[in-house]
């Protein structure tokens, strides 16, 4: 939206003004001022515990023994830590069958993502071809069809795969694709998203380079893949990190299609066992961290990114 | 969003409407030529794994979800048409207003909470203080989790006798309820643990936005006696009407389609105090296979969704063209 609208169209007359972007308020220690620096750190404190409580609250009660998970009043801090909860977890439920599970889905999202997102989103900002525009419109208007309406077509066109587990030519006979890891990987194997994020980007490169490349015979594949793919590896993380996250977290879909045990992912591990054991709090808060886990590592070591493609989002 | 669908041609940018490569039209050699054609063959080999990707998997489904809306099927059979059954069946289905009506209680509570909380610590932390980097960072912390953990912590966090949530309240002589065993606080509680995960990205969106509110205009606006409110009132508030609208129509998209919390802390209970559309959706089709009869529900909560996005993409454009 932002994007489109005619830039600098807003009057920025200070800029011109000599003397203007000094601050104007000399700031002096008042008692006003010290009660509004206290308020306002006060606020953001505030704010702040009640965001990290449940990260703080969870891992507490997963590091703590039985004993302690059910006190009145509450212990905040363990006394004695224990890596019992985690056992109990790890023993109840499979994770690391799911964790390996649910790297592969993720990772092979993000990987057919970035490279099908990045051809194709080359090609649109860069390519000539035939309906170009068209095809972009409609991959672009079809975000707006929310996610639970293709869910049962999808489930039955993964069912009736032709010759994949168990089907014939016609998609009659098996179960297609459903109980595969395939199966809740190709639907999202090329999101609409990627496509438009990395044209977005590729349109803000000279078209230039290309045509010198052009003109010294190179082909088009070599043009993408040599000279403007390197050029977007800020683009490319933001794209990997939001598919992963999709993928990692990811409920609803992986739930419909995947109904061995043996291929469950983590959100489903972690669901099953809150459905069964609701009361068990302390393996509960140990499978939840572990769950958690990889996503806060990937947050911490890569921050500026998610940053980015949230601020992408928002100026759409 | 639409806008952006328009090419925006950048200078030096082969032309869409010749087809020509390079800028200059009267460089029609042979060999140029031969380029165009290279381009157009390239061009369709470069999108035809994302369009073959997009019409098995959203074209055909989407499709397909109407035509599944006027049948039956259980999925082992083959679909034996019904006509409006289903459309019919939907205005007797108690359940399914049901749903409805507690999206809409849902939506009521959540969204407007979550604008004000989001824009309100957007413009706390736009301001350049120490600090401030590591309590976006903190705020933004629960959009990086699943809503699976996030609904199975927070179950702990509201349990009755021993949750963090009562046992802070009786520290202020509050008797908390069971949150997520009582009909009048089960939807509550979804609201409070969406919002929790939810406005830390509105509030990134928001920061993103306030870059756009030239700093020169608040300074002097305030120079010539205006106070912070009228600051924000008349010069803040206006310019942040694109982003507003964005937040607000994304978030209520966001609010119809709520499941995973719904379905993990409360299973649409108790006494189907959380039962969504989403949820009615999941239980028709694939707990008792009645695709046809889900299809029809899926296309109704379609049409309010859609219904949401052009009023959102209608007023966007007319304030573009004002």
């Amino acid at each position: 939206m932002a994007a489109t609208t005619p830039p600098t169209t807003t009057p920025r007359p200070a800029h011109e003004i000599p003397g203007y972007g000094t601050p104007y308020r000399k700031r002096r220690i008042t008692t006003g001022a010290v009660i509004r620096e206290t308020l306002y750190y006060g606020i953001l404190i505030v704010f702040g515990a009640i965001f990290l409580l449940p990260f703080l609250w969870s891992v507490s009660t997963s590091l703590k023994p039985d004993s302690q998970v059910f006190t009145d009043p509450i212990q905040w801090i363990p006394t004695s830590i224990t890596f019992d909860q985690y056992r109990q977890a790890f023993e109840t439920v499979p994770f690391g069958r799911y964790f390996l599970n649910t790297f592969l889905i993720a990772g092979i999202g993000v990987a057919s993502n970035l490279l099908l997102g990045s051809l194709a989103g080359f090609a649109f900002a860069l390519l000539n071809f035939p309906a170009r525009t068209i095809l972009f419109r409609v991959l672009l208007s079809s975000m707006m069809i929310p996610g639970v309406v293709t869910l049962i077509p999808t489930y039955i066109i993964l069912r009736s795969f032709p010759l994949f587990g168990g089907n014939d030519i016609v998609g009659q006979g098996g179960l297609g694709l459903l109980n595969t890891l395939a199966g809740v990987i190709l639907p999202g194997a090329a999101g609409v998203f990627a496509v438009f994020l990395m044209r977005q980007f590729f349109l803000t490169l000279p078209s230039d380079l290309g045509e010198a490349a052009r003109l010294d015979g190179a082909s088009e594949m070599r043009i993408f893949w040599q000279i403007y793919l390197p050029l977007c590896k800020p683009a490319l993380a933001t794209l990997a990190i939001f598919t992963f996250q999709a993928g990692w977290n990811a409920f609803l879909f992986p739930l419909v299609v995947l109904n061995d045990p043996d291929l469950a992912t983590v959100q489903m591990g972690l669901a099953a066992f809150t459905y069964n054991n609701s009361t068990d709090f302390g393996p509960l808060m140990a499978a939840s961290v572990i769950t958690t886990l990889p996503m806060i590592a990937l947050y911490v070591y890569a921050q500026r990114y998610f940053n980015q493609g949230i601020a992408f989002t928002g100026n759409k | 969003m639409a806008q952006v669908a328009a090419p925006t041609p950048t200078p030096g940018q082969p032309s869409a409407l010749t087809g020509q490569p390079g800028s200059d039209p009267t460089a029609r050699t042979g060999q140029n030529a031969r380029y165009g054609r290279v381009q157009a063959r390239m061009g369709l080999v470069f999108v035809s794994p994302v369009l073959i990707l997009f019409s098995i998997f959203v074209i055909l489904p989407a499709f397909a979800a109407l035509y599944l809306s006027f049948t039956d099927y259980d999925i082992l059979t083959p679909p034996e048409w019904v006509g409006l059954e289903n459309y019919r069946r939907l205005l007797t289905d108690t359940l399914f207003h049901r749903s409805f009506q507690n999206i809409l209680l849902y939506s009521a509570m959540y969204v407007p909470v979550m604008l004000i909380l989001s824009i309100l610590l957007a413009m706390a932390l736009n301001r350049k203080r120490p600090g401030v980097t590591l309590f976006r960072a903190i705020y933004y912390l629960p959009v990086v989790t699943s809503p699976v953990a996030a609904a199975t912590v927070w179950v702990w966090l509201l349990n009755r006798d021993f949750g963090v949530v009562n046992q802070l309240l009786a520290y202020v002589g509050i008797d908390g309820p069971a949150w997520l065993a009582n009909t009048q606080t089960a939807l509550i509680s979804v609201v409070i643990v969406t919002l929790w995960q939810g406005i830390g990205g509105n509030m990134i969106i928001y920061l993103a936005g306030l870059q756009g509110v030239p700093q020169d205009l608040v300074e002097a606006a305030r120079l010539d006696g205006a106070s912070r409110l009228q600051v924000f009132r008349d010069v803040t508030w206006p310019m942040l009407r694109t982003t507003t609208l964005f937040v607000l129509t994304v978030t209520l998209i966001g609010a119809f389609q709520l499941f995973d919390q719904a379905y993990v802390m409360t299973q649409g209970g108790p006494g189907y105090a959380t039962l969504t559309p989403v949820y009615r959706i999941y239980q028709a089709g694939f707990t008792r296979l009645d695709m046809g009869y889900a299809s029809s529900q899926a296309l109704i909560l379609f049409i309010v969704i859609l219904a949401v996005t052009l009023i959102q993409l209608r007023i966007n454009r007319e304030q573009i063209y004002i």
